[in-house]
């Protein structure tokens, strides 16, 4: 299997090395043919590992490939462990990959970075699977940074427009706040248990939770609450939880394949996929599971409200993607680290769908992306139309779709979780979660009615040349719609309930939900029956209707509301003045504190006193030194011998 | 009774005025020459001073060697004078202030 | 008050060595301050014979007498030789002391004042002279200088052979030149020339007697 991994890793960053670097050699079929059959390889080769693990009863594996350095006992080495949790990370991300390859080439076709975009998706696929097939912390970490790094050089691919300079410098920035508590964390697992293998500190876990770390000294707290609530900083950074979540909407500015792909469907799941690899130290801390399930309710909430009054198409979806993945947290947060492993598989397959149905509405309307600017449609697109109603039913959890069992059920646990809940944080997370689903049923059916139904908004040049996309863009909207539809009706009974993940996830049994869920589940079919009896069903489906009647029924209604409540609508509409105070105040603030000290420490202070002031005085002394090179001799010995005096009183006097 | 002391001194006095000789000499370069001579005599007391003091004979060959090399450098010392003199007309330390010739 | 042979003798010893002392410091003076410089080389010559004499009267005649043969008899002859040669016009060299002179007066009486402090204040034995070793019975200074310098110091002694050769060398180097339009024998080729050079045989035709 050792080859199998490698391949899979290599092939796609090959394909990357290849396609960047000798772009112009290989032209453009070269470029999209080779990375592609390089992803579809991976793509396949993973299947292949899954099937193995799932199927044939393969066990997990833990291999050690190249040692990089020992120093002082610790070892830095790139390994792999592929278990149950990896196999399926490695499927959606090479899956998901394989049809944004696909898309892009008719998505991209008119760009003259071809080249470089199949060289950089191809070099995210690469990231992300050493981010998920890594076997410790420091690969895990390199992954974690590749992949940060390849979404800035695609958010910024169009790098002549400003606002995409500016969205992917914003998000690289607010990674890094994020970075900085990942390698914290990572930086108190090496000191505390000497290593960086997953194997060696979830073995010491216990021992780690035994300990306390002095951060300020005098206030000693616990090791373990410490490790992870800096990790899960890292995971807030790049899974976008509030509030490090300032860049996943801006980071829109890429092309639309990538939108799919980095932050919809796989890089920004990164940090659940972290949280649940290093359950087994996030079970021994409480605290921590409790700022987990806070940020993630938080999120879930209010960012789905933001997606309300959107217009950017592009941006509706990255705002619900942002609530989506406050949905996986709270899950997290509530120990079933499962339930949320599995919305964030079935969230990848439709929340790839529809920013692939998005992309293909703004080809066809030549990169228009505001809604009111569209409508109707629907008969001109009918694939794009009925994929993205795939895609939106599971978004909003229809019975059935993928959405529904991986929503419905993680709603449940996190219902049932308040047995093990502080009831403050469960009085937060529980109605948010399910103020949430009515959320985003509205703001899902609002994105929807108002592009494929309603009156014909666009312009009559562009309503012209309407007309379906291409089939390289269709067909991976219909294999990723087939997933979306149906992927959770097979596969929720072994996921959740038939302890499919094993031991890589370890749950403490006080904690765990699902287990007690499993004792009442009785299949898909009698989950979907029963389902019309719960209240996310009731509060989805007065989502949906309220979306109808608004924007379909009384298009007047919402901007009475907008002028009623300019105030709320304000807050949402300017983000909750995140924005604002990152840019005026941290921003604003760090640059004031960095131009005080550029020009008074640095140019006062060390450039005009320190630096120049050094040569200046050594001028100035020079200058009446000099007076004493006379060039005669009598001088030069007069200076000797008073040398020597001086040498000799001190000598004498002061010795 | 003369000892150890009374000859250092002679010798401290002796460098001391060569000192002042080179320092306020009259603008010519023998004198500066013959204040070096003065004050290797100087030297050479003290090492007497001390060879006879400590009974080491040693310090004695120093000083052989010391009247050799002053011997040499005065002859050097003088020809580079000559030198000098036949070159620019003057021996004033004034005027000897550029290094290149 | 009755004194013993050896105060006495001790006390001319005393006697002898302030005399010669204080003609030395004179001399000295005399070296530094007067104007013309064959005077000034003059006084150089009473200082080391001075010295000579007091390193004699510490018993060490080799070098004493070393001292007046090579610096009397060639050093210092050396210097009157080129101060005669010089032909330096004595008037003008002789205008004023350096600006620095004050200055230099005051460091070199700090000098010695510090240097004067050093050996008599500082001395192991305060201020009792520390004495000479008396040399045994039948000690030869020559004899025993000899001695170290053939055996322990002989390379030095080479050396210093050397550096005496390269003086010499240096100086007729230095001074030696060519002077345009001065007339010289080159004896090689004197030596080297054949009768064919110098002289001609022509054949012509005797001449008619008139």
């Amino acid at each position: 299997m050792q080859a199998y991994y490698l391949t899979i890793v290599l092939a796609p960053l090959a394909a990357a090395i290849i396609t960047g670097l000798f772009g112009k050699w290989i032209g453009r079929a070269g470029a999209h043919w080779l990375t592609n059959l390089a992803v579809g390889l991976s793509c396949v080769l993973s299947i292949a590992v899954f099937k193995h693990l799932f199927f044939d009863g393969g066990t997990a594996e833990n291999i050690n490939i190249y040692t990089w350095a020992v120093t002082d006992g610790l070892r830095m080495e790139v390994g792999f462990l592929v278990d149950r949790l990896t196999a399926l990370m490695m499927v959606v991300v090479t899956f998901v990959s394989l049809m944004v390859h696909i898309y892009t080439i008719g998505y991209m076709h008119d760009d003259s970075g071809y080249q470089r975009f199949f060289s950089y998706i191809s070099l995210f696929t690469f990231s992300m699977l050493m981010l998920v097939m890594a076997n410790n912390f420091l690969q895990l970490f390199f992954g974690w940074e590749a992949v940060g790094l390849v979404s800035y050089l695609l958010i910024g691919f169009w790098f002549k427009r400003e606002s995409a300079i500016f969205a992917n410098l914003k998000a690289f920035l607010v990674n890094r706040v994020g970075d900085f508590g990942f390698i914290l964390g990572i930086a108190g697992i090496v000191m505390i248990s000497g290593s960086l293998d997953y194997a060696t500190v979830f073995a010491s876990a216990e021992s780690i939770a035994a300990q306390n770390i002095e951060v300020i000294p005098g206030s000693p707290w616990n090791a373990m609450t410490v490790i992870c609530i800096l990790l899960f900083i890292g995971a807030m950074g790049k899974s976008a939880q509030a509030p490090l979540h300032v860049w996943l909407p801006d980071s829109m500015e890429g092309p639309t394949p990538i939108s799919a792909l980095i932050h919809a469907a796989t890089m920004v799941t990164a940090g659940i996929f972290m949280v649940a690899r290093m359950s087994p130290l996030f079970e021994f801390s409480t605290t921590a599971l409790a700022v987990v399930i806070v940020i993630g309710a938080i999120t879930a909430f209010f960012m789905g409200l933001i997606g309300i009054v959107q217009n950017d198409i592009k941006r509706i979806i990255a705002y619900s993607t942002l609530s989506q993945l406050g949905y996986m947290t709270v899950a997290l947060g509530a120990s079933a680290y499962s339930a949320a492993m599995f919305h964030l598989m079935t969230h990848a397959f439709f929340k790839a769908l529809l920013f692939l149905a998005a992309g293909s509405v703004i080809i066809a309307l030549h990169h228009e992306q505001d809604i009111r600017k569209m409508g109707g449609l629907r008969k001109y697109m009918p694939i794009t139309y009925w994929t993205a109603l795939v895609g939106s039913l599971a978004l909003i959890g229809f019975p059935g779709s993928s959405g529904f069992f991986s929503k419905d059920l993680l709603i449940e646990a996190i219902r049932e979780s308040h047995w093990h809940s502080e009831p403050w944080v469960y009085w937060i997370a529980y109605p948010s979660v399910l103020l949430g689903v009515f959320v985003t049923a509205l703001y899902t059916f609002r994105l929807f009615f108002l592009v494929f139904h309603g009156e014909e908004r666009m312009d009559a040049e562009t309503r012209s040349h309407l007309h379906e996309s291409p089939w390289v863009v269709t067909v991976p909207l219909i294999l990723l719609a087939i997933p979306s539809a149906v992927i959770g009706w097979f596969t929720v009974n072994d996921v959740l309930f038939d302890n499919y993940f094993g031991d890589s996830i370890v749950v403490r049994s006080s904690h765990d939900v699902l287990a007690y869920m499993g004792e009442s589940f009785h299949g898909s079919l009698a989950l979907v029956s029963h389902s019309v009896q719960t209240p996310v069903f009731w509060l989805t489906a007065a989502g949906a209707f309220t979306a109808w009647f608004l924007y379909l029924k009384r298009p007047d209604i919402p901007a009475a509301i907008k002028d009623k409540f300019s105030g709320l609508y304000t807050l949402l509409d300017r983000k909750y003045f995140m924005d604002d105070l990152y840019i005026k105040g941290f921003a604003a603030g760090g640059r004031a504190v960095g131009s005080f000290l550029w020009q008074k420490g640095d140019q006062l202070l060390i450039d005009g006193m320190l630096v120049n002031g050094t040569a200046n005085t050594i001028g100035r002394l020079a200058g009446i030194m000099r007076q004493l090179q006379t060039g005669y001799i009598y001088t030069y010995a007069f200076t000797m011998i008073v040398g020597l005096t001086m040498l000799l009183s001190w000598l004498i006097w002061f010795r | 009774m003369i000892g150890l002391q009374h000859y250092l001194t002679i010798s401290a006095m002796l460098f001391v005025l060569s000192i002042a000789g080179i320092v306020i000499n009259r603008r010519n370069l023998i004198f500066m020459l013959m204040c070096i001579e003065l004050m290797l005599l100087a030297v050479n007391f003290n090492f007497i001073a001390f060879s006879r003091y400590l009974g080491d004979d040693t310090g004695q060959v120093f000083v052989f060697f010391i009247l050799t090399v002053a011997a040499a450098e005065a002859a050097i010392g003088l020809a580079i004078l000559v030198v000098l003199f036949r070159n620019r007309r003057s021996i004033n330390v004034q005027e000897l202030n550029t290094l290149k010739g | 008050m009755r004194r013993t042979a050896k105060e006495i003798q001790m006390l001319f010893h005393a006697i002898v060595f302030y005399c010669f002392s204080a003609l030395l410091i004179v001399a000295s003076i005399g070296v530094i301050v007067s104007r013309n410089p064959v005077h000034a080389a003059m006084f150089l010559v009473l200082a080391f014979f001075q010295s000579a004499a007091l390193w004699i009267l510490a018993e060490a005649e080799f070098l004493g007498i070393v001292l007046v043969l090579v610096y009397v008899g060639a050093v210092m002859v050396l210097f009157l030789f080129v101060v005669m040669m010089l032909d330096i016009n004595v008037e003008v060299v002789r205008k004023g002391l350096t600006r620095y002179a004050p200055m230099g007066i005051a460091v070199s009486l700090l000098m010695a004042i510090e240097m004067v402090q050093l050996i008599w204040w500082r001395s192991e034995t305060g201020n009792a002279p520390m004495l000479f070793q008396p040399y045994p019975e039948g000690y030869s200074n020559t004899k025993s200088l000899g001695s170290v310098l053939y055996t322990e110091h002989v390379y030095a002694f080479e050396i210093a052979a050397v550096i005496l050769l390269l003086a010499i060398v240096a100086a007729i180097t230095l001074t030696m030149r060519k002077r345009p339009g001065l007339k010289v024998q080159n004896i090689a080729e004197q030596v080297a020339v054949r009768s064919e050079d110098r002289l001609r045989i022509v054949k012509m035709k005797s001449e008619k007697k008139l």
